[in-house]
Formats: C-alpha cells, structure tokens, sequence
C-alpha cells in the first residue's frame, strides 16, 4: 500500500480507482476495461508529473520530511562499501542522530557522516529523530579531524530538522560544539562534498555542510529556520509557514541560482520516495562527479577553495 | 497608570512624558532602584547599586573601551541589500530603513581600531538596536572585513556579541554567515593572533553556533542571556521548566563553556592583559600606566 502526501490526494482517488479495475479485470470483467485502465493510468502519470514539476517550497518540504523518503543510513547501504560505523566523542557519550564512520566510496576510502531521521518508531527513538547533541557534532570533529590526518576525502548526508533544543544540549554548549564542527569541516585538507537529501535545518545542518561542494536534491529544503518557525517569530502566528517557506527561498532550484549549492541531484517522478534506488543512484553519480572536479587538489588548495567557495556567497547577487 | 493617562489623548501624553523627570530616571530591572539617567551613562550603563548591566550602545562603549576614548572607526563593505526580497508583515526593506534611521549605522556592526592600555586592537560590536544585532549578509561581510583588518595590522581581534542569532529575512544568505564568519576565524589564527569574544547579554542562536563560541579567550558580561535553542524553543521541545539561571553567563561558566564572568568595568584591563600574555609582550611599568 503505497502512502501519499496530503498533496497528493487527487492522485490517491486516480490510483484507488484504478486498483479497483484492477481488481475487477483480474476477476474476469468486460473488455471495455483494459482501455478505461489505460486511460486512467495515462491521467494518474500526468497529474503526478504536473504535480511534481510544479511544487510549491511548502509541498517540497512536506515531502522532504516525508516518513518514507530515503534517509541517510539508505543512502549508505546504497553507496559505501566496507561501511564501519564508529561511535562516541570520547568525552561524553554517542550520538545516533548524527551517523559516522568510514568506509569505500567506488573504491575510494572515504570519510562519511550525516544526521539519520530513523524510518520507524523504534529507530526515530534511537536516532532523536534525526536532531542531534552537542556529543554529535563532537564526534563528527573527530572523525573529520581523524580523516584529515589520513588524507581521506569527506561526504556527509544532510536530513536534520536542525540541532536538538534541549536543557542537557545547551549545558554541554550545543553552539560550541556546532561551531567547531563547521570548522573542522574548514580546515579538511582533503576534498568535501555535502548532500542535503531532506532537510537541511539551519546550524544543524552547516556543521557538516561547509563542504567543497555542495549537492541538494530535487526536492529537499535547505533554511535558516523552518517555515513553521519563521511564521510564528515574523508572522507572530503559526498560521502563515506556507508563506514563511515561499519567502525564505529554500528550495534547490533558488538556491543553486544563488551559488548556495552547486548541483541538484534529479529525482525520479514522484519524489525519492517512489523509487529510493533510483535517488540513490542519481546522488551516487552526482557525487562521483563532484568527487572528479575536487580530484587534483593539494590540502591547501582544497582549503582555500572551499574558504573561498564560502566567502564568494552573496557578495553578488 | 494613574488618571492624567486615562484621560489625556495618547499624542498629548507623549509629549507630556517628555518633560516629566521619568525619561531622566532609569529603573533598575533588577532591584527596581531609580537611576539618573546620566549616572547610569558614566557608569557605562552599569546601575551602580545593583551591579546590573544594561545594554551599551557600541559607540558609547567604545567610548570606555579604547585610551582617551580615541578610536576609528572602519568602513563597512558594502554588500547586496535584501537579497530575497522579503516580506513578511512588513517589507524588510522598509524594517531596515527604520533601523538605519534609529541607530544611524548602515547595519548590526560597528569596527573599530584603537588602542587598550596601549595595545593596539580591532573590536567589532553588535549593535543589538539594529533588528536584534541580527547576523546577515552585511553583519557577516563586516565581521570578515574587521577580522581581515586585524591581521592586516597585526592586532588582536575583540567581539563584542549581542545578537538574537541569524536574520530570518535573509533565509539561506544569514546561514551562509555562520560558514563564512568562521573562514574569518581560521585566519586570524593562521595569522598568530589572539581573538576574544565579550559575550553580552543576550547572545543566542547562529551566532553562538559560530565566530561567538570560537574565541582563545571567551569573557561573558554577567547576567547575560547566552544560548544556542530559544528558552522557549526548548520548553515546548521537553515540556519542562527551565532550571533557575539557565543560559546566564553564570550558568555557563559552571558548564565549562566560558573562561570567565567579568563585570563590564573589568573588561578593559582584561582584554589588555591577556593580549599582553598570549602575544608575549612585557607589563608595562606602574608609572608608566
């Protein structure tokens, strides 16, 4: 049973309408009924590629957050080889909601991190839902810190409604530990590259994301402050998020106009969600490609363009 | 409230206010003590019973900060304005015409170059008047171009932070500012120059989660507001109280996150003598101070 965005409702009538014909066919009905299919199934095709081409920031960031979208730790069965996960910041305490480790990207030995949302209760749970603690970002540090001293390149997947807002996160000095990990990211004398797959919450983001490149998929969202939130601070009210998002401009397609990403990865019709193997395959090109425009950079020119990546933003516009 | 509001229309009342001694008067948050407004000002805005710090525009501190009061201040580069064209309940062009025409200062940042106690600085101040000190493309540029311009000249680097965190209006450009502040960061240590971040009251969100918590030296004023998640972000996140203090420059100094709490009067003197320390330079003699 396939599972819609509430966007996506006149779809969900088509399809339902077209699994009952299904049904009856498969029971032996009339002959009329393989047309009346053909046709309705023609109808569904082009109202979800209208749908999808025509997505509103909102309707994107509803299927950003979507439950059944791939989420980081997809995207790393799909695409490391040899992935071995480690744990811990040494100082405090692990951190699922941020996933690192090392392991092989098309042969390459790689560096990988990225803020895992979990697809179940149980998993959500485990992963804080995909918001991490300061414990996290100090463990990314330290994998960048210890990749670094290796020479390995870095990825990191991007899917976090931001960093964890919490009375035990604030003690431990979430801020410090973001800012650092921004800087560790900096100071990488090997080649970056960052995907933002779903959301791309604010300095729960950029603290893995200060990368050489930096990919976005089709329809992920990349923002300051949710849309919900800057309704409730700008709007005074929690009612005006659809506007907030249309504002903000935190969709690919803005922000790649904006030098803000480099590249949007395509997703199949329908969102990643319809065909996970397929975004997954389409991020794994995009990233061999970023990974091939990095490849002949010494430390220091990998440092100083991406210091210079970074600075060149907004200065026009 | 007593009758004279009820009954006097609003535009006579202001004018009335005026010239009643209250503008002249200063309550005290703390103690609720009255303060002459220009005691409070000598004083650089610290009420001097209660010991509590109210906000310091950046000139005026300046005006505490460097020798003689002598400083100059450095150009602010220029940069788009409005980069998306915002508009929430009100155009955010108009909002930042207000606050220029509030503050006289193009944004959130004042540079500054002068001398402490003989020791030739750079400091940057958040103009918290300024929409909140909020960080966005011009913010940024400017802390960039004032860190640029310690090392340029081979001096230490001060922030004065007081800031409610990124400019929302700005969207993915005032995020853009966390990374690239923090380019800014990693040269004045390439350079070998010490960077001190003064955090006022309030000091929240981006901007702790960059350049703020970043400093070799880390000073908080005491009594501020210094946190990354909004306290009531936060108690609607765990729907709990917030303990007693929490996100005061006390509370994270007990939490390992700040070096010292260091009453505004003491910063000066501070600033100096740690940049004496970290840069190796001798005391000056007594009375040659």
């Amino acid at each position: 049973m396939r599972s819609y965005l509430s966007f996506e409702q006149p779809l969900a009538e088509l399809d339902a309408k077209i699994e009952e014909l299904r049904a009856v066919g498969d029971k032996g009905g009339a002959v009329a009924i393989g047309d009346d299919l053909a046709r309705l199934e023609a109808k569904s095709q082009k109202a979800l590629v209208d749908l999808y081409s025509n997505l509103t920031p909102w309707q994107k960031a509803e299927v950003a957050r979507f439950k059944a979208r791939p989420h980081c730790l997809d995207y790393v069965a799909g695409l490391i080889e040899e992935f071995t996960p480690m744990a811990g910041d040494r100082s405090f305490g692990e951190d699922a909601a941020i996933v690192c480790g090392f392991g092989r990207f098309r042969g390459q030995a790689i560096c990988v991190m990225g803020q895992e949302k979990g697809s179940d209760t149980e998993t959500r749970l485990k992963h804080n839902f995909g918001m991490p603690k300061p414990e996290g970002y100090r463990k990314a540090t330290r994998l960048m810190e210890l990749a670094d001293r290796f020479g390995l390149p870095c990825v990191a997947f991007v899917d976090t409604a931001g960093a964890f807002p919490g009375i035990e996160a604030e003690a431990r000095g979430q801020a410090e530990a973001i800012a650092r990990s921004t800087e560790a990211c900096l100071q990488l004398g090997a080649p970056s590259v960052s995907v933002i797959i779903g959301e791309g919450g604010s300095g729960g983001a950029i603290a893995i994301a200060a990368t050489n490149k930096v990919l976005m998929l089709e329809h992920a969202i990349y923002s300051v402050i949710s849309p919900e939130g800057a309704s409730s601070i700008l709007w005074r009210d929690s009612a005006h998020a659809q506007e907030a998002a249309t504002a903000m401009r935190i969709t690919a397609q803005d922000l790649v106009k904006f030098g803000i990403v480099d590249a949007i990865v395509p997703e199949p019709l329908g969102g990643a969600h319809r065909d996970p193997a397929a975004a997954i395959a389409a991020t794994g090109k995009a990233l061999d490609e970023a990974f091939a425009q990095l490849s002949n950079l010494t430390p220091d020119q990998a440092r100083e363009a991406r210091a210079e990546r970074f600075l060149a933003i907004g200065r026009k516009i | 409230m007593n009758w004279i509001s009820n009954v006097v229309p609003p535009r006579i009342r202001s004018l009335l206010r005026r010239e009643t001694p209250e503008n002249l008067w200063v309550k005290c948050p703390e103690s609720g003590q009255l303060v002459f407004h220009k005691d409070l000002e000598a004083n650089q805005m610290v009420v001097p019973g209660s010991g509590h710090h109210m906000p310091i525009a950046p000139k005026a501190r300046c005006g505490f900060l460097f020798d003689g009061g002598r400083f100059d201040e450095l150009p602010l580069p220029e940069v788009p304005s409005d980069p998306l064209k915002f508009r929430d309940i009100k155009r955010y062009s108009d909002r930042l015409k207000e606050y220029r025409a509030k503050t006289g200062a193009p944004d959130s940042i004042l540079l500054a170059q002068g001398e402490i106690e003989a020791v030739p600085f750079t400091v940057a101040l958040h103009d918290f008047r300024f929409q909140g000190g909020t960080l966005g493309l011009a913010a940024g540029e400017a802390i960039i171009a004032g860190m640029a311009a310690a090392v340029e000249k081979r001096t230490p680097f001060a922030m004065f932070a007081a800031s409610g965190g990124a400019r929302m209006q700005e969207g993915a450009f005032s995020l853009m500012q966390l990374p690239r502040t923090t380019v800014a960061v990693r040269r004045l240590r390439a350079a070998g120059l010490p960077y001190f971040v003064v955090l006022t009251n309030p000091t929240t969100g981006g901007v702790t989660a960059s350049y703020a918590m970043l400093g070799d030296v880390q000073i908080a004023e005491p009594g501020a507001v210094i946190g990354f998640a909004g306290a009531r972000v936060i108690e609607q996140t765990i729907r709990e109280r917030l303990p007693d203090g929490f996100q005061r420059a006390e509370y994270l100094r007990d939490h390992g996150m700040v070096d010292m709490v260091t009453p505004r009067h003491e910063i000066r003197p501070t600033l100096a003598r740690m940049a004496r320390i970290l840069m190796n330079r001798p005391t000056p003699s007594a009375d040659a101070a």
